[in-house]
């Protein structure tokens, strides 16, 4: 059973990889394999964790036993029911007539995910990004805490250009993305210097991009080399 | 009444969901929890739709015998080789053994690892025909991107093995990512984050009603 | 003979050699390959000859047939895993970061891993689980696995056992539920960071074998995060390290190392910039770099040198290609390969 596992692995890896040379039927045969294949594992997972899981144990608990074997039964949870009937709403979209009704689960899911995001993006990604940005530059004024004097401690030198270039780079780029005020004189050469930072942003982005790819192929390839042929040592 | 109580709906999940970041007590707490839950179950739902409607194309595709029909039975039969064990097995049924687990391992686990594996062919080849230092931004670019994907892996500092301690291109790499990266990147996180901020009290205002669809 | 013929004989081919190769592996009479360094080095140079006639053909003004490329990309992640070369890997402050959190832990620490990947993301973040796991067991750090991907449970399951087969761990005889614990996958993303910044138990009331939370002693008394030391989260997109930056390291003041996918890795920068992530692991080179750090070689190092190569083949061709862009003086576009 296993050869025949690594076989089949290794032909619809095989299938896959030929689209490299061009369409063929091999390719189409593996990538509808995948389609269904796919569709019906996320379909079977997301049953048994959200539906059965979530829902069908939190309404029809089962029994659990403590440590004197005593037999403990939480109370159901009928307000999962409404969760259910919001599900079985969305499913009305197949059904054209009475499609509409699936609107309603669908502003419960918009209405959690904006009221979720103001809060975690305002708070994560602009406050404590804003925060990090207001760094002191040069030095800093510590308090010694035996005499209680203040002195000027100079950052290291490869501090103060990263500290430059950080303050410079975030508040370049947030000018270009000011697409209010026409990008013209001091403000349009502020604009260019951000321009120049996301393009930093982006070849670096790339790179990574690049890496990422290249891993996921030598993965493969040490499957199908390593694992299925057994010729890397 | 088919618009006023979508918009009902976002309004108040929305702001249960602002009050209860500042506010994490009872109501509010149950709420989130009423709300967390059902949010997981219509996620759920949600993705059946998607599952069920590729049925009913595929199936529509047979029967019309369109192009490629014959590519369509083997998705759906695809889809049922691995429905059938998975909700025959019980709750055990990705257990190390099973034959829903086998087909994860051997047939789920290759077919998806190539289809994004394919892709750093395609990342060469657009590079080889598209990527070109036209100006000094498009330059920029090529550079940094040079500087990461040298500098990441060991044959960097290979090549700049005579370069003093700290301007290797490890090193180079390092600092780039850092800092003039780091602060693009926080630029563009700033920047969606106002945006999303912005869009998330527009739609639990109900000013914007985009996501309701026509009519 | 037509092109239909030729390409059906060279699957033909390809298959029959298959074939043979791993009745070979199997019978035993056909094993590893491993180039010499004379061999490793005359495929270098045979490369390079072949790079160099692309720019010749490409300044001449025709691109080369993007198949012609794929077979380059397709040599340059081969060849280097038969190549007998050794590559000095460096190590980066964000690895060196994250390995000097672990190292401050004191042993009897908690620390919450969590697997928000899946397979296809499985060569960069896999190598980097087992050397994880491996690290903290070896340290006496209490392991506690959660994943909020359905995939994640299994592979931590996988980097587990690599990590169990450890002699200096087999010899501590680490025991599941005391020393560590996998406590299965959670739907609903977000929502259950949240709801475990207040109690872990209603999110997990049951590990990913069916044994109830309050039965295992590691985690009978571990409420939320207030009682984790340190939390590492392996994340290939959504939900993933983001999310728990927003929630738990942001609202509940968890400290957190970051394991992505490269894909990732630069959009995590910012938070660690802003001390919101204690380290961060980016890609199959931060793989490879924790895995020097923690003296156990495996896959991210194993790998390194096809990844080396890949990036070198890359970049060729796009030096090329603006090569053959400015030596046309940038009037008239190339003619395309067929």
């Amino acid at each position: 059973m296993e050869h025949l596992a690594v076989w089949i692995a290794a032909l619809l890896t095989l299938g896959i990889i030929s689209f490299l040379y061009k369409d063929n039927a091999w390719y189409k045969l593996s990538e509808a394999i995948f389609v269904g294949i796919s569709a019906g594992y996320w379909f079977v997972v997301l049953f048994w964790d959200n539906v059965h899981g979530k829902f069908w144990t939190g309404v029809f608990p089962p029994e659990q036993y403590d440590a004197a074997g005593n037999v403990i039964t939480e109370a159901p949870d009928y307000m999962l029911w409404v969760g259910a009937a919001l599900g079985i709403l969305m499913l009305m979209r197949l059904i054209p007539k009475i499609g509409w009704i699936s609107r309603w689960p669908l502003a419960f899911i918009v209405g959690s995910t904006s009221g979720l995001y103001l809060i975690n993006y305002f708070s994560s990604n602009m406050m404590r990004q804003v925060q990090g940005t207001i760094m002191p530059l040069f030095g800093m004024w510590p308090t010694d805490p035996t005499t209680g004097e203040t002195v000027f401690q100079a950052l290291p030198t490869y501090d103060i250009v990263g500290n430059v270039v950080i303050l410079v780079g975030v508040f370049s780029g947030l000018v270009y993305f000011f697409f209010s005020k026409e990008h013209r004189g001091v403000f349009g050469a502020t604009a260019k210097v951000g321009i120049f930072f996301l393009m930093v942003t982006f070849g670096a982005s790339f790179g990574y991009t690049v890496m990422s790819r290249m891993s996921l192929l030598i993965g493969r390839v040490d499957f199908l080399f390593g694992t299925w042929l057994g010729l890397i040592k | 009444m088919r618009r006023e109580i979508p918009l009902l709906i976002t309004g108040i999940v929305g702001a249960v969901f602002v009050l209860q970041y500042f506010i994490p007590h009872w109501p509010f707490s149950k709420m989130n929890a009423w709300f967390s839950d059902w949010f997981s179950i219509v996620a759920a739902f949600a993705i059946w739709l998607g599952a069920l409607n590729l049925m009913k194309i595929s199936l529509q595709k047979i029967a019309g015998r369109k192009e490629d029909w014959g590519y369509a039975i083997v998705i759906i039969v695809s889809f049922l080789v691995i429905v059938i064990p998975g909700f025959g097995g019980g709750q055990g049924y990705r257990e190390a053994g099973t034959f829903f687990s086998w087909l994860y391992e051997w047939v789920y686990t290759p077919l998806s690892s190539t289809m994004f594996a394919i892709l750093a062919f395609f990342v060469a080849s657009a590079s080889y025909r598209a990527f070109r230092a036209r100006n000094l931004e498009a330059t920029l670019l090529l550079v940094a991107a040079f500087f990461v994907m040298l500098g990441r892996v060991p044959v960097g500092d290979l090549l700049t093995g005579f370069m003093p301690t700290g301007w290797q291109l490890s090193d180079l790499a390092g600092w780039v990512m850092n800092f003039p990266q780091a602060a693009g990147q926080r630029a563009i996180m700033i920047g969606i984050a106002l945006g999303l901020v912005s869009t998330s009290l527009r739609i639990i205002l109900g000013i914007e009603r985009s996501h309701l669809g026509g009519e | 003979m037509s092109t239909r013929t030729w390409e059906l004989l060279v699957v033909a081919a390809v298959l029959i050699v298959s074939t043979i190769v791993y009745l070979g592996k199997v019978g035993g009479w056909i094993g590893g390959v491993s180039f010499s360094p004379a061999v490793s080095i005359i495929v270098i140079i045979l490369i390079f000859l072949s790079l160099v006639w692309i720019l010749v053909r490409t300044l001449r003004g025709s691109l080369v047939d993007r198949r012609i490329v794929f077979l380059f990309v397709g040599l340059a992640v081969v060849l280097p895993f038969f190549m007998s070369i050794t590559q000095k890997i460096k190590i980066s402050p964000e690895v060196q970061q994250l390995y000097d959190a672990l190292e401050a832990l004191p042993p009897g620490s908690k620390v919450l891993v969590s697997f928000d990947y899946d397979p296809p993301s499985a060569p960069e973040l896999q190598p980097m689980a087992e050397s994880f796991l491996r690290y903290c067991l070896r340290s006496d750090l209490k392991v506690i696995i959660i994943g909020l991907w359905p995939q994640g449970p299994q592979q931590a399951d996988l980097a587990l056992q690599i990590a169990l087969e450890d002699p200096e761990i087999q010899s501590k005889s680490p025991q599941y539920g005391v020393d560590y614990v996998n406590l299965g996958f959670q739907a609903g993303n977000e929502f259950v960071i949240q709801r475990m910044g207040a109690n872990i138990e209603s999110m997990f009331p049951r590990d990913y074998f069916g044994a109830a939370y309050r039965d295992l002693p590691l985690v009978r008394n571990v409420k939320n995060f207030s009682n984790i030391d340190y939390s590492f989260n392996l994340s290939a997109g959504y939900p993933g390290t983001q999310e728990w930056v927003q929630v738990a390291v942001d609202r509940y003041g968890l400290r957190l190392g970051g394991g992505n996918t490269a894909v990732q890795a630069p959009m995590m920068y910012p938070y660690l910039n802003a001390g919101q992530l204690v380290g961060l692991l980016g890609g199959m080179n931060g793989a490879a770099e924790f895995e020097l750090l923690t003296g156990v070689t495996g896959k991210g190092t194993k790998f390194m040198l096809s990844q080396s190569f890949a990036h070198m083949i890359v970049i060729a061709f796009v030096i090329i290609g603006n090569a053959a862009f400015f030596a046309s003086g940038r009037r008239k576009p190339l003619e395309q390969g067929k």
